[in-house]
Order: structure tokens, then sequence, then C-alpha cells
């Protein structure tokens, strides 16, 4: 975001025109392609959508077999993989950038941030066959048998964590969703908290700040309006995910009941039942599935604007 | 020089498009099919060999077998493949045929202490009522009846199901609905239905998994998926009243006792087919053409290409833990060809007589 000259370039210029006219329609075109998605889901959608009308948001049915279809137990089930995975990661990410900036030795730094990096480079199947085989078990003996026992089933704790003991559930997924989405933001925050002045820190530091109060008091709110467009990241990502969520949700159609539940969100259905979806209405209704997943994303990171905007004012 | 590196780039598109096109509409030298994921790698290890053999390449693409069949319905492939046969009224709409290549079956696997592959034996009411979430623990009358002499813990049973549409749950569900009555109208037959209970694994690779990190568990998979893995089935009872081991024999058994005759468009299940021998959970899976192809040379070396896997193909077929169909199945679907499949008013497959 450097402020170049912003004038007018005088009329006549060709590589200037050539280069406006690119760049404008660079832009329209990608309008036109989301124009495009938004209207082949709902074309794609639309035998479902009259069929259900609204019950098909509020509806947790899902029959292939005699061709009925909600949309709610995925809805759920993406909302709160999604947003648990925000709050675990956000933490963590939060740490792991600060301690690069602030505390980490400079030797270390670059190595350490090529590492985080990394982490984003893997592709998601591998998270999630990671997650199958090797952290579902591992929760499962270690997390998930203990509190079971140790939980009454009268008790609202007890009934939280409730499941099938092998590590398939609502709750692992959002570990994985955590952890994968972690990279891409700690590695954004990071990049953040370097565009702070350095006179600022100096200065808090001079006014005898430790540490933390410098994180909280000046780095933080200095690059607080970006980071919630780190976060709406982080979640739009989190929203979006098929191939680990898949292997590790349990896919159960239908609202969880518990933490430790199985459950099912929008992508990984599609991606569960797209292949094989012979029937008229078995197929629209995973395009309709695709149409909320999109709208959803899309309400989330108009909130961001939103957010983003009022904080500017 | 800009506009000189434009039109060079242009002229590069435009011969890779060309060269593109050429491969589709040329000479029957490359045809391409897609579908089914479940023969895929039988197809794969054919096309191969053929190629060697014949120079003829076949493209096979394992998109799923709802994939295959709008491909071959929107003629963008040469052939479609399916696990699931179309029911001949379906075929009739669109003006396809269908045949068989190659059988699977499906083998119900646990994860009990103690237990040896073989040890459990069921039947088709008792595997309903598990996934139907009626049993609800291993030393239920219902199942214990069946073990006498087995120690069958008192553990809750935790069902594995597939969660992607797949032909696999399509064979198992069929199974299930023609074995219990509840079944089939509570949940019904489809490659991805309401399960009533349990959980989804993806793909085979994911019920196997979680079958083995859950003691208690039962879920399913492919028989060449089971036997590779070394998994801890549990035997069905058939037809005849026998418990027989998922074997290639037992599959083949389901293919040979079969009546083709009373099988209208070849739509067939090969579900609880009588035999002293015949595993229940069988099923071919299937090829889908046109029955007047637009292009009547790609027609034929289409059929040329399965004549060639029916009479080349069993061994490969076998080594990959498929089972190859019967010989009576074959001369059956060869004398289809000869009928079925028409261009400009002649058959586009004649057999050649075989050696003697």
């Amino acid at each position: 975001m450097t402020a170049t000259t912003q004038g007018r370039v005088a009329p006549g210029n060709l590589a200037e025109t050539v280069f406006r006219i690119a760049c404008a329609s660079a832009a329209t075109l990608l309008l036109a392609a989301l124009a495009g998605v938004i209207v082949s889901l709902a074309i794609g959608g639309w035998p479902v959508l009259s069929t259900f009308g609204f019950g098909f948001l509020t509806s947790s049915e899902w029959n292939p077999v005699t061709d009925v279809y909600g949309a709610a137990g995925p809805i759920v089930g993406t909302l709160i993989t999604a947003f648990l995975a925000l709050i675990l990661a956000l933490p963590l990410a939060l740490g792991v950038s600060l301690f690069l900036v602030e505390f980490c030795p400079p030797a270390l730094a670059r190595p350490v941030a090529v590492a985080v990096e990394l982490l984003a480079g893997i592709p998601s199947i591998v998270y999630g066959m990671w997650g199958l085989f090797v952290f579902a078990p591992w929760f499962a003996a270690h997390v998930q048998v203990p509190l079971l026992l140790a939980a009454g089933d009268d008790t609202w704790w007890g009934k939280l964590v409730q499941g099938v003991p092998n590590g398939a559930n609502i709750f692992t997924a959002s570990v994985i969703l955590a952890i994968m989405i972690l990279p891409y933001m700690s590695s954004v925050f990071r990049e953040l908290f370097l565009t702070v002045p350095a006179t600022l820190r100096e200065a808090a530091y001079g006014l005898g700040c430790t540490p933390f109060e410098t994180a909280r008091s000046v780095l933080i709110p200095y690059v607080r309006r970006s980071m919630i467009g780190v976060v709406m990241l982080g979640l739009g990502r989190a929203l979006g995910e098929t191939m680990a969520v898949t292997f590790i949700i349990g896919n159960a159609h239908g609202f969880p009941h518990s933490m430790f539940d199985s459950g099912s969100t929008l992508a990984s259905t599609i991606a569960n039942e797209f292949a094989e979806a012979t029937g008229a209405l078995h197929g629209a209704a995973l395009m309709a599935l695709g149409l909320v997943l999109f709208c959803i994303t899309f309400g989330v990171l108009a909130i961001a604007r939103l957010l983003i905007g009022e904080k500017a004012a | 020089m800009n506009r000189r590196m434009i039109l060079a780039l242009g002229a590069v598109a435009m011969v890779s498009g060309l060269s593109g096109c050429g491969g589709k509409s040329g000479a029957a030298n490359a045809l391409n099919g897609a579908g089914a994921t479940f023969p895929a790698p039988v197809y794969a290890k054919w096309a191969e060999t053929y190629r060697s053999a014949k120079s003829v390449a076949v493209n096979y693409q394992a998109i799923g077998s709802g994939g295959g069949i709008k491909q071959i319905e929107a003629k963008t492939v040469d052939f479609g493949a399916s696990d699931k046969p179309l029911k001949p009224e379906e075929l009739e709409k669109n003006g396809l045929y269908q045949f068989p290549t190659v059988i699977g079956g499906v083998v119900p696997v646990i994860n009990l202490p103690g237990i040896k592959p073989g040890q459990v034996r069921l039947t088709g009411q008792a595997l309903a009522d598990i996934f139907q979430g009626k049993v609800k623990t291993w030393n239920d009358p219902e199942i214990a009846s069946l073990n006498a002499g087995v120690a069958l813990p008192k553990l809750p049973i935790t069902v594995v199901h597939r969660s992607d549409g797949s032909g696999t749950s399509f064979m198992f569900t069929s199974y299930l609905a023609s074995q219990s009555a509840g079944w089939k109208s509570a949940v019904g037959a489809s490659d991805t239905v309401n399960w009533p209970t349990g959980l989804g694994g993806k793909g085979n690779d994911g019920v196997s998994a979680f079958v083995q990190q859950t003691v208690g568990a039962i879920g399913y998979v492919e028989y060449a998926y089971a036997k590779q893995n070394g998994a801890t089935y549990a035997l069905l009872r058939n037809q005849a009243g026998n418990y027989p081991a998922p074997t290639a024999d037992a599959f083949a058994a389901a293919a040979a006792g079969a009546d083709w005759s009373k099988a209208p468009g070849n739509y067939i299940m090969l579900i609880d087919q009588p035999g002293q021998d015949t595993w229940p959970i069988s099923g071919a899976t299937f090829i889908l053409m046109h029955k007047q192809p637009k292009d009547a040379a790609r027609a034929k070396a289409v059929l040329a290409f399965f004549d060639w896997a029916y009479t080349s193909g069993d061994d490969t077929a076998k080594k990959l833990d498929y089972v190859p169909l019967p010989d009576s199945v074959k001369a059956m679907v060869r004398q289809q060809w000869q009928t079925s499949i028409v261009a400009n008013g002649k058959p586009v497959y004649t057999r050649r007589p075989s050696k003697p």
C-alpha cells in the first residue's frame, strides 16, 4: 500500500490505457465469475428449493432414498466447527506471531517463520489422514474415554462429552481445522506486527512497559483493524474446508447432540455424495447446499467488512 | 514486439486446441470411459495391457457411478460404468444397453477382542437389526443364538458405514432390504441412505480405520479390501442355510447361480442368490453404452476391448482380487452384443469364430 502518484495520466499514453483496461477487465471478470457461480448454483438447486421452500433450511432430515432433503444439520455442523476452530486457533496464532516478533532470538525467527508457512502448504487430505489415523485414536484414548468415564450421564458436561469413543466427532474436526488455519493466521499476524513502527514499540518500552503490556496496549491496538480481516480469512477457510473434515467428522446427517457426536458440514456432504448422486433431486439438493455455503461465506465476509468499516470511522 | 508475442501465444493455443480435438474426433485410437470407482483399478490395468497388445488406448476416469451415468447419457464418453445397474425402463428412456464386467462383493468386518475372522455368524435379519440400532450390544440374544460356543462380550455395538455415496453401500443396503422388512420400510436401498445410527467413514479406508480403532465396531467393506487387509470378517447365512467364507469362489457362485435369462436389460442384483456356497452380498459392475451409437467404429472398438478383457483379462482381475464372470455369463453377454448395439441397421459387433 505504498502511496504513488494518484493523478490521471495524460491521454494518449497507450501503455497506461491498456493497463487501465486490463485491470478493469480483471475486476469485471471476477465479478462475472462470482455472479456465474451464484446463478448456476441457484439454477442447479432450484428443484429442491422450490420443492421444500424455506423448510430446506430448517429441516434436518436428509434421505436420498425417499428424496427428502433438509440442510439444517450440515449448516449447524459447519457453523460449530468453523467457529470452534477459530476460537482454538486465534490465541495460538497470536501467541506464535507475538513470539516470533517480540521474544524469539533473531537467529531462530526466520526458520520458525518458514516452518509456519510450510504448514500452510500441506494438502488438506494429509491433515485429514493424519487426523483419522493418528490424532483421532490418541484423542479417543487419552481425552474422550477418561471424560466419558468421569462424567455422569445427567450432568450438563456429561451430555456434552457423550459419543462413540473413537475420535470421529465435531470437536476433533474443529481441532484439525484449527491446525489448518493456524499457519495462515499466524503468518499474516506476524507480517502485521512487523508493520508496527519501531518508534512506537521503543516508546512503549521506554515508558517502562513489559513485553506483555507492549503487546496489549501498542501492538494489538495498532493492527486491530487488519486483524479482523485475518480472522475472517481463517473463518472463511474453516467454513469451506472439505477433505480433512470429511475424514474425521463422522459424517452423520442431522443435528449433533454433543461435542463428541458425529456430524457433517455443508462442504463434506457435497464432497461425499456428489459423485454418486444419480437422482435428479439428490443432485439438486447438493447444489442447493453449495448455494447455502456460498451465502454463509458471503454473509461472514460482509459482516467482516462492516466491522472493519466501523472501526475505521 | 508485444503484439508478436500475443500472436505467438494465440497460435500455440490454437495448435494445442486443435490437437486436443484431433484425439477425440479422429479414428478410434483412444477410447474414453468414465464412471464407477470400484472397478477402476482393474479397468486401468486392462487398458494398460490392451494398449501394449493392440495399440489402442482406453482412458478411464473414475468419477463415480452417478457421473458415469450422466456422461454416457450426455454422450461425452464412449462408455459409462456403474456399480448400480440401471432399471430396464431407465435404459429404455435413454437408449442405453448395459452388461456386466466383473463381480465384487461386500463383507461385514468387526472388531471384537479375541474374535478371529469367520468366528462370528450373522443372518441378514440380525445384520439389519444391528445397522438399524435395534440390537445394541454384542451379547444380545439375537446374535448369541446364532453363535453358540462363541464368547461374545457385553460390549456396545458401534455401527460404521460409508459416508460417501458408493456402490458398496448400494449392495449392502439392497441386501439388508431384501432380508429385513423393517429395514426396507424404514431405510431402503441406495448408494446413500439416511443411516439410522452410527458414523460414516470416507471410502473403504475410512470405514476400515474406524472399525479398527473402535472396540465393538461393525462395518462393511469391499471383498478385495477386506482380503488385502486381513480384516476380521463375520460370516453370513446364505439362502441354503450355510455360512460360506467370503472367497472368490463364493462370489462367482452367486453370478453362476443367478438366472440372467429372467433379467431384462441385465438388471440383476446378485443378492442372496441360490447355491450351497454362495456369498449373499455379491454384485456385478456394469458398462453402459448407447444402443444406437453415433460413431459405429468407436462403439465397435469399445466392444473389442471388453471382448479382449473377457478373453484375456481374468488373470489380471484375479490378481487384483476381483472375481471374473463365469463363462456362461460371458457367452450370454457376447450373444447380446450381436443384437443389442446397432448402427445404420447393422450390428457393430460380430463374434469371430473362436479357434478350436
